[in-house]
């Protein structure tokens, strides 16, 4: 016998932990090269930076002289001393918690409502919902719908109507921007995960339906609480993941809509003032501060309604 | 014995009629509130000058005209930087950074979906959670990151990181898990065929509507891409910025802007009409399974 069969391969059970995830390893060294290129880079541009504006935000730092460490400082001041931070904040915190589950709910409901629709009609009615939240810009509408003049058409409306006298002012009139800004972007927001929940409910398997039938669901309210939601689970979960992170992140359509800064700082949100401090006055510790306050509240709010989707239907 | 209601000589289950009724209003209520304003964007592109003027406003136009697109194209050709040049940038930076994370994340989707290798599933956990944020939390250090790799005011800077933009690549994994079945990679690879190549010839193949999905996501999102606070120069700046500072003079140009939009809008939309089934296919396996 030659002496290289005699080098017998050990076996799983000979090798300690270490040893066996090295041998793993060295055997799918080809999956190491496929998943790198990606994830280099997404460290590089995603993780790095979330873990960096951390360590940032303990320090005073304006790109041009090292950063200096004053470690709570700016959160201090965030919290004590910064009373348009607080303000923005507050509206972040409204517009998130209107906008995200208003979004969340109103996607599910207009998905749940196509699929009772012909394939035909719903992919028509599919594009109508979904539209508004691919068209870019087009949201700019609403300016002109809500024009301040006599030649925006909810004032002609209004005035034609003899509602009122004189025009309104909608997006300078501090009454006005939060709800019209929530209106619109509820408008919209109907976007990845109305999809999401649009397929969910089409891969339902239907002979669940006729079990439940038969078991004694009587109307649709039961069978959507028994059988459709718990089977959409996994949609369900995406789809908040979706709609929280977007709209914690608002402040796009009410620079847009109402200007930035808006009227009496109204519908001013921590974008907004992450941008004032990042773009035009770079101080970047401050800013990371509250980039890192954002990354907290999404997460946050993130894993607590997952967990809550999560227990449903147990 | 309880009678059973059809509908496309289909037997209906728990539904009333009068429930019928009621979410079809409803629908159709909100429906109506989701087509008024694109209708309106429409229609006042259509409208003379006159039109766009007029007490009480219209919602329909009586005399329809192109002018204000011809108007747009004039006032685009006027502009200090050719307006070639800023439709070049869009397309350059849509396709390339639309390419490169096909390609990156299609490959890594693969092996996360189909290898089992120690590491691999932290991998995907991190690219979860990263659903999680939006990118504005880490666009500060993104820019030191930009400035001390050299990129800052080149294409570069807006191209790659948006080839590991995650969600593609997410929808990509949860797909190629539920609708490539092991067994045939496994018998390919008995045969010997490599990683790579099962990827490229079998797996591949399997997934196209994953990758119709990623592309118009991707696309979508670049080519609405406005200003970026990486690019400064005039010369790489996008056609949605160019756009944007044509409308941006306000009431005057009140025609020329919903043609702007009109333009803008109907790119996304008519892909996306092309594209819906397999969007929705590859929408079915999207699920978060915790």
């Amino acid at each position: 016998m030659s002496k290289n069969t005699e080098k017998k391969v050990k076996t799983r059970r000979e090798m300690t932990k270490a040893q066996w995830t090295w041998f793993l390893v060295r055997r799918n060294k080809m999956a190491y090269f496929m998943v790198a290129p990606f994830m280099i880079l997404f460290f590089l541009f995603t993780i790095v930076p979330v873990f960096l504006s951390l360590l940032l935000s303990f320090t005073s730092f304006n790109m041009l002289e090292p950063p200096k460490f004053i470690f709570m400082d700016n959160y201090i001041t965030l919290f004590l001393d910064d009373d348009l931070f607080l303000t923005a904040l507050k509206n972040t915190l409204i517009f998130a918690v209107i906008v995200g589950p208003a979004s969340y709910i109103i996607s599910f409901a207009v998905a749940w409502f196509l699929n009772e629709l012909s394939p035909r009609v719903r992919a028509v009615a599919t594009l109508v919902f979904y539209a508004p939240s691919i068209s870019g810009n087009v949201y700019l509408i609403w300016a002109t719908m809500f024009s301040g003049d006599a030649y925006g058409y909810v004032n002609g409306v209004l005035l034609k109507l003899g509602l009122i006298d004189t025009p309104i002012l909608w997006f300078t009139n501090t009454k006005y921007i939060m709800p019209l800004c929530i209106m619109v972007a509820l408008w919209t927001s109907l976007g990845t995960s109305f999809l999401s929940f649009i397929a969910g409910l089409q891969g339902i398997d239907k002979s669940l339906f006729e079990a439940g039938s038969i078991d004694g669901v009587r109307n649709r309210w039961q069978e959507l609480w028994y059988i459709t939601l718990p089977s959409m689970k996994p949609q369900l979960m995406f789809g908040a993941i979706m709609s929280i992170t977007g709209s914690f992140g608002f402040g796009g359509i009410v620079s847009a809509l109402a200007g930035n800064p808006p009227t009496d700082y109204v519908g001013y949100t921590l974008s907004h003032h992450l941008s004032e401090y990042q773009g035009n006055r770079w101080e970047v510790g401050y800013a990371s501060a509250i980039t890192f306050l954002m990354f907290l509240l999404m997460i946050g709010a993130n894993l607590l309604v997952t967990k809550l989707i999560s227990k449903l239907g147990e | 014995m309880k009678r059973l209601r059809t509908r496309r000589h289909e037997v209906v289950l728990n539904r009333s009629a009068g429930g019928d009724v009621g979410i079809t209003v409803l629908l159709a209520i909100l429906g109506v509130f989701m087509f008024i304003p694109m209708y309106y964007t429409v229609i006042q592109s259509l409208k003379p000058l006159n039109e766009l003027f007029y007490f009480p406003p219209r919602f329909y136009v009586v005399h329809p005209t192109l002018d204000n697109f011809g108007n747009l194209f004039n006032l685009m050709s006027d502009s200090w930087v050719p307006f070639s040049r800023y439709i070049f940038n869009t397309v350059l930076i849509s396709v390339g950074g639309t390419f490169g994370n096909l390609v990156l994340s299609s490959i890594c989707a693969y092996a996360l979906a189909k290898i089992d290798f120690p590491g691999g599933k932290q991998c995907f956990w991190i690219i979860q959670k990263s659903l999680m944020f939006s990118a504005t939390v880490g666009s500060i250090i993104k820019f030191i990151i930009l400035t001390w790799l050299g990129w800052i005011d080149t294409y570069l800077a807006v191209i790659v990181p948006a080839w590991c933009s995650t969600l593609g690549l997410y929808l990509m994994k949860q797909f190629m898990e539920s609708n490539v079945s092991t067994a045939i990679l496994e018998s390919a690879r008995l045969d010997g065929a490599s990683e790579f190549r099962t990827f490229w010839s079998i797996a591949m193949p399997m997934v196209k509507p994953a990758w119709l999905t990623l592309i118009i996501f991707s696309f979508q999102g670049l080519w609405q891409m406005g200003s970026s606070e990486y690019i400064y120069s005039e010369q790489l700046k996008t056609l949605n910025y160019a756009i944007g500072q044509i409308t941006a003079a306000g009431i005057t140009r009140a025609g020329a802007s919903a043609a702007a939009t009109v333009v803008m809008m109907v790119v996304p939309i008519i892909v996306f009409v092309i594209s819906q089934s397999n969007i929705i296919e590859t929408m079915g396996s999207s699920g978060m399974k915790d």
